[in-house]
């Protein structure tokens, strides 16, 4: 039986899209879990009685590259969004891929960063230190990953023709969650790595 | 304004609801390019004032504390729109953001991190 696509606008109180404001309100509750996060680390940052300590592992030129990366991933993904609502499909599905390749760099900086730290004797379980930054770093590891799904998912129905100038807020929900990933690691960038012990 | 601005700023009520939604222009790319310029040399900033020696520490991390600030606005502000949408956004992400600003300085004062 052939079934009619039926599209429903929803009509709110506030006169807003549910879509964006779960959102928004979901990036919220986001801010308690990685200040929780970030927190931890800062309590026990300090206080490992054997090393590896920070200062002996960071490598603050190979991060800042990383964090660059990261940053300007935030600008390809923003001119995705501009791309689709000016109805460009093409400019919206290099740009998604854009920003897919940049955060998959900074995942394999990621990925090596941590091997780097392990050979070096830094793991999860060898001090309160190497805890906490492992904890920290790998759940916003996990938001990338998150992300470079959501990214590759959008370009995939882009080419399949999926996306319409009409469905923009699709492409601005996942770039409000890829400029929030962004913007933890703008804290994390100077309160982990930059700020001494 | 600019000119190929894409999304129009303007004041409407829902007839359903008669909510007042206000929505301003986004930026053109090149905004958004300028933005991130912006941006990569406040990081510059950053990484250049961690390698200046004999700079004292408290001084540093205030520095490094403004300049996190700025690009965290500046994210937010212009990638994000909040500059250009709804104040209601706005709204939700700063109550998030002060409420894991104030539970998390209790705890760190709490147990002695930071006002020793």
């Amino acid at each position: 039986m052939a079934q009619a696509e039926v599209r429903h606008e929803a009509h709110t109180a506030t006169g807003l899209d549910n879509r964006k404001l779960g959102m928004w309100a979901f990036l919220g509750s986001e801010c308690l879990f990685f200040g929780a996060l970030i927190t931890t680390y800062l309590l026990y940052r300090g206080r490992s009685v054997q090393g590896p300590f920070p200062e002996d592992i960071y490598d603050i030129p190979f991060t800042s590259v990383s964090s660059f990366v990261l940053l300007m991933s935030s600008l390809t993904m923003v001119l995705a969004l501009s791309a689709i609502q000016r109805g460009d499909h093409q400019g919206l599905r290099i740009w998604l891929l854009a920003t897919a390749f940049l955060g998959m760099t900074f995942l394999g900086g990621q990925v090596y960063e941590f091997t780097v730290f392990v050979n070096e004797g830094l793991t999860v379980t060898r001090n309160v230190f190497g805890s906490a930054f492992f904890v920290l770093t790998g759940f916003h590891g996990l938001h990338v990953t998150i992300g470079v799904l959501m990214l590759l998912h959008h370009f995939g129905m882009s080419v399949a023709g999926r996306i319409g100038q009409e469905d923009s807020l699709r492409i601005e929900l996942v770039g409000l969650y890829w400029h929030f990933v962004d913007i933890v690691w703008v804290i994390i960038f100077t309160v982990v790595y930059l700020i001494p012990t | 304004m600019t000119e190929d601005a894409h999304v129009a700023g303007r004041t409407e009520e829902d007839p359903r609801t008669h909510a007042r939604v206000e929505e301003h222009a986004h930026p053109a790319p090149a905004e958004y390019v300028k933005v991130a310029v912006a941006l990569a040399i406040v990081t510059a900033l950053e990484v250049a004032l961690f390698y200046i020696e004999g700079l004292a520490d408290g001084l540093l991390i205030a520095l490094l504390m403004v300049l996190m600030a700025i690009k965290f606005a500046m994210v937010a502000m212009w990638f994000m729109h909040l500059r250009f949408d709804n104040k209601i956004f706005s709204r939700l992400f700063i109550t998030g953001i002060l409420l894991a600003i104030g539970v998390f300085t209790v705890v760190l004062v709490t147990i002695g991190v930071v006002g020793d």
